[in-house]
């Protein structure tokens, strides 16, 4: 047998102790774990968990198994949201198919869930809103997905917000750019898997009453056509109105989640004409800010918000000290002085339901509507306390991401 | 359903390489064409351009009597077969085959015609209420291909769907491929790098090689009678062995004897120095096994056998030769291409499986002249084709197929839509059938 892996290696040689050479099927069950809301998949698909991390492993051929550890790896090395490969392992005894090892997503949702909440009928449409982000994302990069599902898609939860990751990319064929052809039947093929997944749930009894499957699955190429149109469309105005209709444009894509990597204007005499390119990454400028004055990792809007309380804080340290606080002190102490009690407030048996960050978020949405409710502010410790005990307990346990409740036993 | 039509079809990139350059190819309303080639001729780009995933850069794309140049997949309702597909395990199979037509708002009496016309013509009638989870890997397969029939596309497109199964399955679905485009009598488009796949799937063969055709004709056109060193080569396995020769009064002069040429190709090959003949392993034999009669139709030769494998219905012995360095250039060059083992210069033929011939020693062998082709080496062609012969077996070809279709029509296994070209079919579009 061989196994490839990328660093770092620890993490795959520490799966060097399993049994490879027998079939996933027939893997001792005290060897798996069980990760619950799962999509549909054409191939057997098992959970392991090693170092208190949680893996992955899929049978397939070894052509696409090559094939999709190459594509991963890029992807992840250019910012694209898909999670993250581990190794294969081929030539294993009797021409069995090689094993893809992926890292579990950790705090990740599938749509099965999203849409059996209760809250279901209105994150429809946020959900089909991140799909097309990410179809989008995407085909800027000259990715064809040639399976845009939801099953192949993954969500997080990112202040409030959704993101999506691309999970499955068995099909995925990388152009330098895709053609006007190759979007649209890629899309077309996302609308049709979505309507049938959605209808899928349907027949389930899974789906809440008032949600259409086919409405919804319509609904995706109008919201790719217009995101795409804005990403991408070349706008024309007078040369007096440059300095606002930039920063319009940008601030706009920014707000979409898109960054910007060169911005191109041409004037000539009847007016400028502005071009952008827009960077195929996801947006990072607050996680890397945030992770710079804190260690912390989280998502983007997470450490938006983050950095927004974390600069609250400062200014109320340097009120007091009556004296300017560097931005690394001020994040040193808002980690161990707000921050991190807030999260120490979680009782154990509640962890691992949503990410600590998105903890962190939801407590100062709740701080927010407990104040306006007594009319002054409750303060963070308060907040955090009520959240435990009145919010938190009504996630679903299953929502518990596996590495916790590997790390519980 | 629909013919195809290419014309002058160029398809180049912006570093300016042609990946298609200047094919022209009709595909008849009904007929099983496939595309083959090695790696990188150029088969798989001309089939995303009937879908619609590449631009054509320059020639006309007709589908169905209509230039589809600029027209977006969907509108060119077409529909790629199961490259991959998803069965919805709430779904009964029923469902399962009937979404795309619910996705269309397609009313529930159409539905149910279709459906029921389609599992008819799958043998899935029996399973329709059932969900999908006990189905075998073959049922799978075949509701992918329901999504794909209820859609009545004009064309189905398949693109290399077997690579990725298992070697069972991939001959069981080869099966299943062949019927069923007979019983609807489908326009299809297949491509493969398969030359096994190609010979035994299709009324036509296009043979593509660096973007362009080197030859469009039936199966036994193309082995029997192929166009150049590259198609004789490509098609047949184990493949078609070539000697040195030079022409030496009306015979070939060969590391294996002399071969006596006919008047015709005689004077088809006079000319040049060196000559190279090519001779397929099923024309050699075991001289001590050859019928008396028929040993005057070729010549005798003795040689020192290498290696024999025997495996059981038939026999191959591995004969080396030499060969000047214009000829071993040359097939190196072939077998570099073909993405072949390095070529060693030594004949594979095919003895009968009772033959006593053992490796190391000395035989005497018996090789069937009338079939040999003798080609330039230099320019790769044919020398000794005879286009009449090669154009004959093409028209049988099609005879059968019109017959085929025509009895499977007659026995009332055909759907019905599928003959009325766009009738009722709307815009349900190129798509793969299926989900993942």
């Amino acid at each position: 047998m061989r196994y490839l892996f990328r660093p770092p290696g620890t993490e795959g040689a520490s799966l060097l102790g399993l049994p490879w050479h027998q079939p996933l099927e027939e893997w001792d069950p005290e060897l798996l774990i069980t990760v619950p809301q799962r999509g549909i998949s054409r191939h057997v698909v098992r959970f392991v968990a090693s170092q208190g991390r949680v893996f992955a492993l899929k049978e397939i051929s070894e052509h696409l198994a090559r094939h999709e550890y190459a594509l991963l790896g890029a992807f992840e090395e250019e910012g694209l949201p898909s999670v993250s490969v581990l190794g294969i392992c081929v030539d294993r005894p009797q021409g069995q198919d090689a094993i893809l090892v992926t890292r579990y997503l950790e705090y990740s949702m599938s749509y099965r869930y999203l849409f059996s909440r209760p809250s279901a009928r209105q994150s429809v449409d946020q959900l089909m809103d991140t799909l097309a982000v990410l179809l989008v994302r995407l085909h800027l990069a000259g990715v064809f997905w040639g399976d845009c599902s939801l099953s192949n898609t993954l969500f997080r939860l990112d202040a409030g917000a959704l993101a999506a990751y691309l999970v499955d990319a068995e099909t995925v064929e990388r152009h330098p750019s895709l053609s006007r052809g190759q979007r649209h039947y890629d899309l077309d093929l996302a609308r049709e898997r979505v309507g049938a997944e959605l209808l899928d749930l349907q027949f389930g009894e899974l789906l809440p009453h008032g949600v259409d499957p086919i409405e919804v699955a319509d609904s995706l190429p109008p919201r790719y056509a217009s995101l795409w149109d804005e990403v991408t469309h070349e706008e024309v105005f007078q040369a007096d109105e440059q300095r606002y209709r930039v920063a319009e444009r940008l601030q706009r894509l920014n707000d979409l989640g898109f960054d910007v990597g060169e911005v191109e204007l041409v004037t000539s005499d009847e007016g400028a004409r502005l071009r952008v390119q827009t960077r195929v990454s996801s947006p990072g400028q607050h996680r890397r800010e945030l992770f710079r004055l804190t260690g912390l990792e989280v998502q983007e809007n997470q450490a938006r918000r983050l950095l927004n309380d974390l600069r609250a804080y400062r200014a109320y340290l340097e009120q007091k000290a009556g004296a300017p606080v560097s931005e690394a002190a001020a994040g040193a102490s808002w980690l161990t002085e707000v921050y991190q009690p807030v999260i120490d407030t979680i009782p154990p048996d509640l962890v691992g339901r949503l990410e600590p960050a998105e903890v962190f978020h939801e407590v100062l949405e709740h701080r927010w509507f407990l104040s306006e409710q007594a009319g002054r502010d409750v303060g963070t410790t308060a907040a955090a306390r009520s959240y435990v005990r009145n919010v938190l307990p009504s996630t679903p346990a299953e929502l518990t991401t596996p590495s916790v409740i590997v790390n519980r036993s | 359903m629909a013919s195809i039509e290419m014309k002058n079809i160029v398809k180049q990139y912006g570093d300016g390489y042609p990946a298609v350059n200047d094919v022209s190819l009709d595909i008849a309303d009904g007929e099983f064409m496939i595309l083959v080639g090695p790696s990188g001729c150029g088969k798989s780009t001309l089939l995303r351009m009937i879908v619609g995933l590449e631009d054509i850069t320059s020639g006309d794309m007709i589908i169905g009597g209509k230039r589809v140049n600029d027209l977006a997949p969907r509108d060119r309702n077409l529909s790629m077969v199961f490259q991959n597909y998803a069965l919805y395990p709430h779904m009964t199979v029923y469902e399962n085959i009937a979404f795309p037509l619910r996705l269309s708002k397609t009313p529930d009496d159409e539905v149910r015609r279709r459906v029921t016309e389609a599992s008819d013509v799958l043998e899935l009638k029996e399973h329709l209420e059932r969900k999908p989870a006990n189905l075998s890997g073959g049922q799978r397969q075949r509701v992918a291909m329901g999504r794909a029939i209820v859609r009545q596309a004009e064309a189905f497109l398949f693109d290399e769907p077997l690579s990725n199964l298992d070697a069972k399955l991939r001959g069981q679905m080869r099966t299943e491929i062949s019927r069923l485009q007979r019983r609807l009598g489908i326009t299809t488009v297949y491509v493969t790098h398969d030359q096994t796949e190609a010979m035994t799937l299709g009324d036509r063969v296009c043979v593509l090689r660096k973007g362009k055709i080197q030859q469009v004709a039936s199966p036994r056109e193309l082995y029997e009678q192929p166009v150049n060193l590259f198609v004789a080569g490509f098609i047949g396995s184990p493949p078609m062995n070539f000697l040195p020769a030079t022409l030496e009064g009306d015979s070939l002069s060969t590391p294996f004897g002399p071969i006596r040429l006919d008047e015709r190709r005689v004077a088809a090959v006079r000319g040049r120095d060196l000559l190279m003949v090519g001779i397929r392993p099923e024309y050699f034999e075991d001289a001590s096994l050859v019928d008396e009669a028929k040993m005057p139709l070729g010549s005798t030769f003795r040689a020192r056998v290498d290696v024999t494998e025997w495996l059981g219905d038939s026999q191959y012995a591995y004969i080396p030769y030499e060969a000047p360095e214009a000829i071993t250039a040359q097939l190196r060059d072939l077998s570099r291409e073909l993405d072949a083992e390095e070529i060693r210069t030594q004949a594979i033929v095919s003895i009968d499986a009772t033959s006593r011939i053992r490796e190391g020693r000395e035989a005497e062998f018996w090789l069937d002249s009338r079939k040999v082709h003798v080609f330039d080496p230099q320019t790769g062609d044919n020398l000794t084709r005879d286009a009449e012969a090669g154009a004959r077996l093409t028209q049988m070809a099609e005879e059968d197929r019109v017959e085929q279709v025509e009895h499977a029509q007659n026995s009332g296994q055909t759907v019905s839509g599928q003959g009325t070209g766009g009738g009722g079919g709307g815009a349900h579009g190129a798509h793969r059938a299926g989900a993942a």
